[in-house]
């Protein structure tokens, strides 16, 4: 294949802008098995920051995971009989709550994190227990699930079926398990993994949330850069991209819910985390 | 179609009696939960945020401090140019390598496209950490330029370590959008337009760039009000009250000013949700979930 100048330079602008976005994940990881980063891997590989990770910053990572965990199974509880009623009723009022939901992810975290200080921060036990972070996150992680199963149930065509099954002498809810739970299963699938993704890595909302006591692995992370040496804070982040990065591949592949409703599936995917 | 309203009048009446009035209770029934949540942790607190930014001493004129007040104003401003010079830069570059990757076939394209969308659900104070690896005082660029010059830059403290680090964050999710537009361009325009005698940047400018359009709107809008909230990174680079959310942070946490704090954030969330309805009507409904 021959190729003109135009290729080789577009190749060439985008091999450095891959190692813009590379370079850095590998020497965090390289930072995080350093001997002595500012020796260098001269110094000599080692794991005791992952070992002394884990003693320092366990506590956060089993946080983290149970509140991704529950997390998970409020939206699925909340959110998949909504995008059900809103996939039936197409209405202004139906619109206008699917809009409503996605504003915690369109303004700032901070300023929900904020609000959420200002009304319920007064409220003793629950600011202080874990829950309070699991509110932000349910606000921040519903409109993906809410949308990633509306997107299946739209492709489909649910009113069909349902009067088949109606027809047959199914009620509402022996519908609702056997017709369209199974038929949004690849929608659940992939609202779980982005909401799971997204609990793991919010910082903006839960930084406010959180207490020395219930701190969750980016508030840990951002904890350990500024108050630990380098080293340290790279084998923490380590971690994190063991944890994040099998989640990112699932992602793409079974983040596609549909074939038929590519608009939707790529808006889900383009919507992840503001930093 | 029934709206939800409709629902609620013909509720009471007799539910049983009509099976799509009971399936209307049974519908209003499963989206409640949802819409308990969301009222009682989004719209009650926000409500009580927007009241709480007239309840300073200044009263309502706090909101105008945000204007006023040389401080504030000057980071609200700094932060609107480096959300704006973030999303340009990255809209060139989606533009320039999302063509390449949708328009080339050659090995190991599709290792480069998984490469640049990989960073896609990094949390903003892991890529703080990413500029401290580039230009942090023990970055590769310092040591770059030290072998080169003798002298040891550092930017990661400063704008230009915000600057980096929001482009790094924007780059995945603003090129999967390009090349999704770019791949349903019609070959055939740029072909007519070639044989019509068009040249190669003329082909760019008034047949490629028309057709990106919708797409660089929706993709820059969510930039830009990515890169006004973006927190974690600022906090990781540990940038004082250089932008906006910072500022926020500041003043609610060190200076327990809260009636600001709440204003502040109230007009941020603003200006963010403006920037993206206003390019959902420019550009169609791709913004509307905006991140």
């Amino acid at each position: 294949m021959r190729h003109g100048i135009g290729f080789w330079l577009q190749l060439g602008f985008t091999l450095l802008v891959s190692a813009f976005l590379m370079v850095p994940i590998g020497m965090s990881i390289l930072a995080g098995f350093t001997e002595n980063y500012f020796r260098g891997p001269s110094s000599g590989l080692t794991t005791r920051w992952i070992v002394e990770v884990w003693e320092r910053y366990g506590d956060n990572i089993f946080l983290s995971l149970g509140i991704a965990a529950s997390c998970l199974v409020v939206t699925i509880l909340i959110g998949v009989p909504a995008a059900y009623v809103l996939a039936k009723r197409q209405s202004r009022l139906s619109r206008m709550f699917e809009e409503l939901i996605i504003l915690p992810v369109a303004i700032p975290g901070l300023a929900t994190a904020l609000a959420l200080v200002m009304l319920y921060g007064t409220f003793g036990g629950f600011r202080s227990s874990w829950t309070f972070v699991l509110v932000g996150h349910v606000l921040y992680t519903l409109p993906f699930m809410v949308r990633s199963v509306l997107a299946v149930l739209s492709s489909i065509d649910l009113r069909t079926l349902e009067e088949g099954a109606a027809s047959l002498g199914a009620g509402f809810w022996t519908r609702f398990w056997t017709i369209v739970l199974p038929n949004a299963g690849s929608g659940i699938l992939a609202g779980s993994l982005m909401v799971t993704t997204l609990s793991i890595g919010e910082f903006n909302l839960t930084l406010l949330l959180t207490t020395p006591f219930t701190q969750t692995i980016p508030v840990g992370l951002a904890v350990a850069y500024t108050n630990a040496r380098l080293e340290l804070g790279s084998a923490y982040t380590v971690l994190f991209f063991a944890m994040i990065i099998p989640l990112l591949v699932a992602m793409q592949i079974w983040g596609n819910p549909s074939r038929t409703s590519t608009k939707r599936k790529r808006r889900a995917l383009e919507k992840v985390v503001s930093p | 179609m029934t709206s939800i309203a409709a629902v609620v009048e013909r509720a009471p009446v007799s539910p049983g009696a009509d099976p799509r009035a009971r399936e209307n209770v049974l519908l209003l029934l499963l989206i409640t939960p949802a819409i308990v949540v969301f009222s009682a942790f989004w719209l009650l607190p926000i409500a009580r945020l927007v009241a709480l930014g007239a309840s300073g001493e200044a009263g309502i004129e706090t909101y105008l401090s945000v204007l006023t007040n040389g401080r504030y104003a000057s980071s609200l401003l700094q932060t609107l140019a480096l959300s704006g010079l973030v999303t340009l830069t990255t809209l060139a570059i989606a533009v320039i390598s999302g063509l390449f990757l949708v328009r080339q076939d050659f090995f190991g394209r599709s290792a480069l496209v998984a490469v640049m969308t990989l960073p896609l659900a990094f949390p903003g104070v892991v890529i703080g950490l990413m500029v401290i690896m580039l230009g942090g005082r023990q970055g590769i660029v310092g040591d770059v330029s030290v072998a080169l010059f003798g002298v040891k830059t550092v930017f990661a403290y400063n704008m230009v370590g915000l600057f980096v680090g929001y482009v790094y964050f924007s780059i995945p999710r603003v090129i999967l959008t390009v090349m999704a537009a770019a791949e349903k361009l019609d070959i055939q325009l740029e072909e007519a337009a070639r044989s019509l005698g068009a040249t190669p940047p003329m082909v760019f400018r008034d047949v490629i760039l028309p057709g990106l359009q919708p797409a660089l709107i929706s993709s820059g809008a969510i930039c830009f009000a990515t890169s006004m909230g973006a927190f974690g990174t600022a906090f990781t680079l540990n940038a004082g009250a250089s932008v906006l959310p910072m500022l926020i942070y500041t003043e609610f946490t060190l200076n327990a000013n809260i009636a600001v704090a709440a204003a502040l954030s109230v007009v941020l969330g603003l200006i963010t949700w403006a920037v993206l309805a206003l390019a959902r009507s420019f550009a169609g409904s791709g913004v509307s979930a905006a991140g």
